[in-house]
């Protein structure tokens, strides 16, 4: 068989004519945001469409003209998604017209610091001209990529020093509700960055079903941060087409791959909240009577969530990369809550936000014992951080782990049964949470911290507890942090801008 | 498209599942090609070839025959052509395939532009094999019987071997030894005019015949030293390595792809992240065992989350069909899947579009009959040609939100003869591996106690006995030292308990609250201790601790770890405290860098490690008195 002959090329002509437009009249029934239509010939799975409604009623051109996609072909009939919510839509005079094309985004460079809808299209109030290709927001397969590298500064020491961010990986921002999942993800999208590299990330900020309060912060936040003109916003608030938010990451995707891979940046997509997406998969998936999986999401959840995860990394012989950042909310603290079960076993790691530490005011407050790097080891080390990196995080999550273990029999036995020792680990858990996690700095600003600086805190914080516990380190370095120890005598200080 | 296939239309599109109507007669698994892209050809998975798509048949209605697709559907219209091949989904089994990377299809990834056909994908664009025949010309050969040899990669003498469908005949020409042969070319003609080369064609989803099933009585040993001591594993048997999210199922899997003791391996990625692979490659390609690149004795089969979903039914299919490829040469090959429930994912996502009604969970009733002839492709067997060979399966099983008593888990478990549980706390710990001792089972210890006990020593079993006593005594004080008693591995904590609490204050608590408090006697601290030392010296291993551990070096250590823990007990039974250090977790580490056998400098350090012990004792009574 050959593979370049077109065998259905007679098909194709009758299909792809553009002379004349293909529609239909027959709308069968309407549940929500699904159509069902009759008689559209010929039509493609996945296709664009258009659906025009009462031309005499209609005020404007937007409710006259609506968009949806198929997303089902049975026998005669087909099923359409719509983009829009269509009140008032008449069975008998709207006509479906096929588009003959895919759901596409515009790309180009007029798109840095503007807003789009979760279409794609611009929803700040302007105009927009300049895109330079169209391309289909499902994505093209990517070659083979080549694995995570180099590692990425948030300016956070719970981050840069013990979960290291690497470029190409993807991160989940894991958190119950009340907690400020939302506001960390928008500050470590701004303050991201590659040391030794030119040029920050260019932030795709894809935001799914948030309220109007957190897409205010968000614009906010970058607007401070001066991060607005190297960033895209996609943004699908909570009152807009829930059909919309399903292709709003995908939006923000392509516009990232575009950037990325085309035009070579280091793209960061932030992609906040992936429960709202998951429930929005969930309201389609029940409206075409589904059999529900657990929790009631539709069983093709994890491959859904897996073709937007997957869209990320690096490619071999192109400088750009695309980075991702998730924030899921999980319902009531249940980490185990399907979204979070899925999206953490296709993630490359995920950061935990911890209750507890945010009742104690410590901002960022992420449970570093929790949280897992799945990349970080590919970041860090000789000639790319420090030659001490591993061991130094490592020491300091096992002193972590034994100064909350201490709490925990300190609620049992009292401060009366536990060894000099053990109480050195309850000052260690309690100056480690305030001072090396906690980086508040004025106002509720986050503090800067350079990898060095964060390094000099955790030496701060080890020095705590007694040499002889710190059994993960090898004697140079102690030898090192004794000498260091000497020089710095204060404790707690302010850590130099840099 | 070959003109004698037959033809059917497209009816329906649902995702990765079509329908079409067809005159002809389909088969069960027939393989497809779909032609009937009506949009623009960007917007089609370039990988799948503009408009093409090859699919398997997964259920047929009279004329509606139902069709899982291997890429994207979108633009598939109603109307567009469906070919039917009239064979099922076949790989071209030959030299060529070791450390080459394959998507579920058989297709190599390296090179995904220039495919062959469905039917024998996977030519991966290889240079000319060096054959040297092993028969000559008017030998009667049967299937299974050797004809001649290719050098594959450096070390691998590929065995070209009649296939298992001819019948017993002379050769009536072989060809001569020489450099030049492809894959594809003629080497052998038999007197009945059949023609073979060194590729032959196989259907995934038939398993390849053998002369005789064999008993399980050997171990394999895996290089993670926790699960071949407590939890062996039968060349030929089936594990299971079941844990939650974040538990290091990938890492544990990669590791034993990396050190378990076999010829070759084929590892299936299915369903996991695409970025694993990449990242295994280059891990494969730097690291070396016994002087080989991993690379070079590893098949990698990728049906990564970032590929369609129903490509990961074949994968495993393919993936066993090459185990037992290389079983039939006589080689001990292990199948390493990461992971069967996504496997089960995608039989119930299938089933779903195809509207079938749901059993447990809503994963198809026949998930678990699927599994069983799936696991029992694998085993120890006589091959058709006289050698022993065998097909190891090992497995992975995400339990969704860790919870065990989930359908798939369960219908793996009770399909696997051994179970490797991680454990979450554990993982949080950094522990690697995060084996739950408490409740990872075998059910090989039996089969494969001869074969240790020869390999390891007759005191094998005391030792494997010690172990798990020792271990299990240290979580028993620890539940009992704690109030809630923990699911984890007890040692985790051990030294945590061992530094804070005051041994001088403990009793006193005691006293003062009620029971289950904590009362430490010297000789539970000890256990505590060693326990971890034993966590720490014997149990715990990188990812990549490729140390060539056999049963005897690891047998050597726990003697020595056995030896140590009777000398300071006959020290703590006259009373005295034991001077036990945190170094001589390093110096007992230090041991296994040594080449060979340890043994005598284990005695050594041994003897002067009582001798200190000693001299302190002595000193600490000039103190008292």
């Amino acid at each position: 068989m050959t593979l370049n002959q077109e065998p259905n090329r007679e098909f194709k002509q009758k299909c792809s004519r553009k002379l004349y437009r293909q529609g239909s009249r027959g709308i069968k029934g309407i549940t929500g945001s699904l159509l069902f239509v009759e008689n559209m010939t010929g039509v493609g799975c996945g296709e664009l469409v258009t659906l025009w409604g009462d031309p005499v009623n209609a005020s404007s051109l937007e409710e006259f003209a609506k968009t949806g996609q198929v997303l089902q072909v049975k026998d005669d009939l087909c099923v359409v998604q719509m983009f829009d919510d269509a009140p008032g839509l008449e069975t008998g005079r709207a006509t479906v017209w096929m588009e003959r094309d895919v759901a596409k985004v515009g790309v180009g460079e007029a798109l840095r610091g503007r807003i789009l809808n979760g279409r794609g299209l611009p929803a700040d109030g302007r105009s927009l001209y300049g895109l330079e290709e169209f391309l289909p927001a499902k994505g093209l397969p990517p070659g083979l990529r080549i694995p995570p590298n180099g590692a990425i500064e948030t300016g956070i020491s719970a981050l840069d020093l013990m979960n290291t961010w690497v470029r190409g990986q993807r991160l989940s921002l894991l958190g119950g509700p009340g907690l400020p999942a939302g506001e960390i993800a928008a500050r470590m999208a701004a303050r991201a960055l590659i040391p030794g590299k030119d040029g920050d990330f260019l932030v795709i900020f894809a935001a799914m079903g948030v309220t109007g309060r957190e897409a205010d912060l968000f614009i906010e936040t970058f607007e401070r941060d001066g991060v607005t003109d190297r960033s895209v916003l996609v943004l699908n608030k909570a009152n807009d087409p829930v059909a919309e938010r399903l292709l709003a990451p995908r939006v923000a995707l392509t516009v990232a791959e575009y950037f990325a891979f085309v035009k070579g940046y280091d793209v960061l997509v932030v992609m906040a909240d992936m429960l709202h997406y998951c429930d929005a998969l969930r309201e389609i998936s029940a409206l075409r009577k589904e059999i529900p999986g657990r929790g009631g999401y539709p069983v093709a959840m994890y491959s859904d969530l897996a073709e937007l995860y997957e869209r990320s990394g690096c490619i071999a012989g192109c400088p750009g990369s695309v980075t991702q950042l998730s924030v899921i909310t999980a319902p009531d603290d249940d980490v185990t809550h399907p979204v979070a079960d899925l999206s953490g076993q296709l993630l490359d790691g995920q950061i935990v936000l911890d209750r507890e530490l945010h009742a104690k005011g410590i901002f960022p407050p992420f449970n570093v014992q929790a949280s897992l790097s799945r990349s970080m080891d590919r970041g860090i080390g000789r000639g790319k951080t420090f030659d001490s990196h591993r061991v130094l995080a490592d020491q300091l999550r096992s002193a972590y782990v034994k100064a909350r273990e201490t709490r925990l029999l300190r609620a049992a036995v009292g401060d009366a049964g536990l060894s000099e020792v053990g109480k050195l680990y309850l000052k260690f858990g309690d100056a480690f949470e305030k001072f090396f996690v906690g980086q508040k700095g004025r106002e509720r600003q986050l503090e800067r911290r350079t990898l060095a600086q964060s390094e000099a805190k955790a030496w701060e914080v080890l020095s705590e507890l007694p040499v002889e516990e710190l059994s993960c380190l090898p004697q140079t370095l102690l030898e090192r942090k004794i000498a260091i120890g000497a020089a710095s005598p204060e404790k707690s200080g302010e850590p130099e801008k840099k | 498209m070959e003109n004698n296939w037959a033809k059917g239309a497209i009816t329906g599109v649902s995702g990765p599942v079509i329908t079409a109507e067809t005159d002809s007669c389909p088969r069960m698994f027939e393989a497809v090609w779909i032609a009937g892209g009506a949009l623009d050809s960007r917007a089609i998975d370039s990988r799948t070839m503009a408009s093409k798509l090859p699919g398997e048949v997964v259920r047929i209605r009279g004329k509606t025959v139902d069709i899982q697709t291997y890429g994207d559907t979108t633009g598939l219209a109603a109307g567009g052509e469906v070919y039917f091949t009239g064979k099922l989904l076949s790989v071209d089994l030959g030299p060529g395939f070791l450390g080459q990377v394959l998507d579920g299809l058989g297709r190599s990834l390296g090179s995904i532009e220039s495919l062959g056909s469905l039917q024998g994908g996977g030519a991966p664009d290889l240079p000319l094999w060096h054959f040297t025949p092993a028969a000559a010309e008017g030998n009667t050969v049967a299937p299974g019987d050797l004809l001649g040899t290719v050098e594959e990669g450096k070390l691998f003498i590929h065995r070209i071997l009649v296939p298992p469908v001819s019948s017993p005949q002379a050769i009536a020409w072989i060809a001569p030894e020489g450099d030049d042969y492809t894959r594809r070319e003629c080497i052998c003609r038999l007197a009945d005019g059949t023609e073979l080369s060194l590729a032959q064609r196989w259907e995934v989803r038939v398993p390849r015949p053998v002369r005789a099933r064999l008993p399980l009585d050997r171990p394999l040993w895996t290089g993670r030293r926790g699960f071949d001591t407590l939890f062996p594993l039968a060349v030929g048997g089936v594990a299971a390595v079941a844990g939650g999210v974040g538990t290091g199922k990938t890492l544990v899997q990669r590791s034993l792809a990396a050190g378990c003791d076999a010829d070759v391996i084929v590892y299936v990625g299915c369903g996991g992240r695409g970025s694993e692979t990449a990242e295994m490659l280059e891990e494969f390609s730097q690291a070396e065992r016994r002087g080989i690149p991993l690379r070079e004795r590893t098949i990698f089969v990728t049906s990564t989350s970032s590929m369609t979903v129903a490509a990961r039914d074949p994968g495993i299919y393919l993936g066993m069909t090459l185990a037992e490829y290389y079983r039939d040469m006589g080689c001990d090959a292990v199948v390493v899947i990461d992971s069967l429930s996504r496997w089960a994912e995608a039989l119930r996502e299938i089933g779903n579009r195809l509207e079938e009604s749901p059993g447990e969970g809503g994963y198809p009733a026949y998930l678990g009959s699927r599994l069983s002839s799936y696991c029992e492709r694998g085993g120890q067997a006589e091959t058709l040609g006289g050698h022993r060979g065998s097909v190891t399966l090992i497995s992975g099983f995400s339990p969704e939100g860790g919870d065990f008593s989930e359908p798939v888990t369960q219908t793996g478990l009770s399909r696997a003869g051994a179970c490797w549980r991680l454990d979450k706390v554990l993982a949080q710990a950094r522990r690697f591996p995060a084996m739950d001792l408490a409740r990872s089972y075998s059910l090989y210890e039996e089969a494969v106690s001869d074969t240790l006990a020869q390999n390891a020593g007759q005191d094998w079993p005391d030792l494997k006995e010690y172990l798990r006593d020792i271990l299990s005594r240290a979580r028993e004080l620890f539940d009992s030292a704690r109030f809630a008693p923990t699911s984890a591995f007890a040692p985790i904590f051990a030294s945590t308990f061992d530094s804070i609490f005051d041994p001088i204050l403990a009793p006193t608590l005691a006293s003062n609250r009620s029971a289950g408090e904590i009362a430490l006697s010297e000789e539970d601290r000890w256990i505590l201790f060693h326990a971890e030392t034993i966590e720490t010296v014997y149990l715990r291993q990188n990812v990549f601790d490729l140390q060539d551990s056999c049963p005897a070096r690891s047998a050597a250590m726990l003697r020595l770890l056995k030896a140590l823990d009777d000398r300071v007990r006959s020290f703590l039974k006259d009373g005295l405290p034991a001077a036990a250090r945190v170094s001589m977790r390093a110096e007992l580490a230090a041991l296994w860098d040594l080449p060979g056998d340890f043994t005598d400098k284990g005695r050594e350090w041994l003897a002067l490690f009582t001798a200190e012990l000693a001299a302190r004792q002595t000193a600490d009574q000039e103190v008292a008195l």
